[in-house]
């Protein structure tokens, strides 16, 4: 494990803000909220916030202030139902159904993010001092699971770039891991070793910086259903879902490729990079085309090499062969 | 003897029609709910009616599979003779149920895949066959199946004679463990299904090889008609 040693005339983390002055800024915010101050706060949302946070911390529920913009697809978004009701989070069960039936058993409040590594600002952070819950953006993404089946969904978030340079990782982090939430307790899929848990994830850093690269907070509008990966997840659109990971409570700076969970327990099947790439199968199944979940039972389309974001994130992977880099 | 008179009448007149209807229900569930799906009301196939469809017409050709294998086992137990009567038709609606999971993922997933086009599903199987594993061991499977499923009628048996009969249905054992295969070979990660299925033909298997080499051990062969 990298961590990195602050010098010695850093602050440790905990004390670079007072305990008074953090608790009172919180109740600044929820003051804030409470009177509907949100707009002016600079949210810009078409609607009022009117988000449920059970401690003061993050919201835990119900609508979130958003605001739109252009990193949207023509298709027509997947059913709200079929989004939340058709998961792979294994963590809860490897049916279909089984998170949407059991992730409520995850306590996702508090929440805190311990972050590692080649990076100025390490150690154990809130979510709501990660994330800008009065900042957040709209961005209707294709998911291409390597299942072979696609969604469109309506992300609400931030960039991760944002995010990750808050940490001011160093110049040795040339690459980043994600590590999911794991409770025996809570997870009851986690009792069976179908992987070997936490689940974890990585990107190289300058696809992590990439414009698209998004950490979600929620979906169509509201805060995110457990199922789908609450309190925060990843969103890499050009890259197949497992690589979305679900639930982060630890990010990585690290100066070599990480593991991760799929790449581990199949590395014949699941690469490190995991671009969707029509061209090159599964070696159980093609992958030249998907099934679009809930558009009927027949609706097919063919998959988009980088699942149609080639503009935005082919130069990442110049000169390298992608069928070898899978 | 009331117990033994029920059960008489029983085996006489009912076993076969409800077994018959109790191999029939899954088919018929499956179809009203398709029926349902595609009428546009509330059904129980889910988000990805195909892929429900895969699994619940393999999981119950799997499983029918195992039932009429463990029906010999059953009698040993038992000494109940007339369960023998229903074990054929166990057999041939696991066929059944084989090749409606064949048909589905022939018409729902490669003809579609190739666009509507016939020759393109064939190159499509080819492709499967030929490329991944777990398509070769279903396939390998269910043409196992078909020379069992044929002569699983009367006349056949008697055509063929007992002996021969039976020698050509022992292969529904590795059979079954490659359709156990298929299962394993299809599921992502360390999945439990394939370990519990395979588990039961696991504990059928060491079943008849015990049978087997007690028979063995007797000086005289026994007349057996299972």
């Amino acid at each position: 494990m990298l961590i990195s040693k602050p010098h010695r005339w850093q602050l440790p983390e905990r004390a670079v803000t007072s305990k008074a002055d953090f608790l009172n800024r919180r109740q600044i915010m929820a003051t804030a909220g409470a009177l509907g101050l949100a707009g002016l706060a600079g949210c810009g949302a078409a609607e009022e916030s009117s988000a449920q946070t059970a401690s003061g911390g993050h919201p835990t529920s119900g609508p979130l202030p958003f605001q739109p913009t252009g990193y949207n697809v023509a298709d027509e978004s997947t059913p709200y139902e079929a989004v939340t009701g058709y998961n792979n989070f294994y963590e809860f069960g490897v049916g279909k159904d089984d998170p949407a039936r059991y992730a409520s058993a995850m306590t996702t409040d508090p929440w805190s993010i311990e972050i590692e590594g080649h990076a100025a600002r390490t150690g154990r952070f809130a979510l709501e001092d990660v994330v800008d819950f009065s900042a957040l953006e709209e961005r209707i993404y294709r998911l291409r699971c390597v299942e072979a089946w696609s969604m469109v969904i309506p992300w609400i978030g931030v960039p991760l770039a944002n995010i990750l340079r808050q940490f001011e990782p160093t110049s040795d982090a040339r690459y980043v891991q994600f590590i999911t939430y794991q409770d025996a307790g809570e997870m009851r899929g986690t009792r069976t070793r179908v992987l070997d848990w936490p689940y974890k994830e990585g990107l190289r850093m300058d696809e992590a910086m990439n414009e698209l690269a998004f950490l979600a907070v929620g979906l169509y509008g509201e805060v995110l259903p457990n199922q789908n990966g609450a309190p925060i997840r990843l969103v890499v659109p050009w890259k197949y879902g497992y690589k979305s990971i679900k639930s982060i409570v630890k990010i990585r700076f690290v100066s070599d490729e990480p593991e991760t969970s799929w790449k581990q327990s199949a590395p014949r099947e699941y690469g490190f990079y995991s671009n969707v790439n029509p061209n090159r199968a599964h070696p159980r199944w093609s992958q030249a085309s998907e099934r679009v979940i809930g558009a009927g039972p027949f609706a097919r389309r063919e998959t988009e090499m980088f699942n149609g974001y080639g503009p935005e994130v082919a130069g990442l992977y110049a000169g390298m062969d992608l069928i070898e880099n899978h | 003897m009331a117990k033994s008179t029920f059960l008489r009448g029983f085996a006489k007149d009912w076993l076969k029609p409800l077994t018959f209807w109790a191999l029939a229900l899954p088919g018929l569930w499956l179809a009203w709910q398709w029926g349902l799906l595609l009428n546009g009301a509330p059904n129980d196939l889910g988000f990805n009616p195909i892929e429900k469809t895969h699994r619940f017409l393999g999981d119950t050709a799997l499983r029918i599979l195992l039932i009429s294998l463990a029906i010999t086992p059953f009698r040993d137990l038992t000494r109940w003779l007339p369960i023998m009567k229903i074990r054929r038709r166990i057999g041939l609606a696991a066929f059944w149920y084989a090749a409606a999971h064949l048909a589905a993922y022939l018409g729902l997933d490669l003809y579609l895949a190739a666009g509507m086009s016939w020759t393109g599903m064939w190159a499509g199987l080819g492709e499967d066959v030929v490329e991944r594993v777990y398509i070769t061991l279903g396939m390998t499977a269910f043409i196992l199946l078909i020379p069992l499923a044929l002569t699983s009628f009367n006349v056949m048996v008697r055509r063929l004679g007992a002996r021969l009969w039976q020698t050509l249905h022992y292969s529904v054992y590795p059979l079954a463990v490659i359709a156990c295969l298929h299962y394993g070979f299809m599921v992502k990660g360390h999945q439990l299904g394939p370990w519990i299925h395979g588990g039961i033909l696991a504990l059928l298997l060491a079943y008849r090889a015990g049978v087997w080499i007690r028979s063995r051990m007797k000086p005289q062969p026994v007349a057996s008609t299972s």
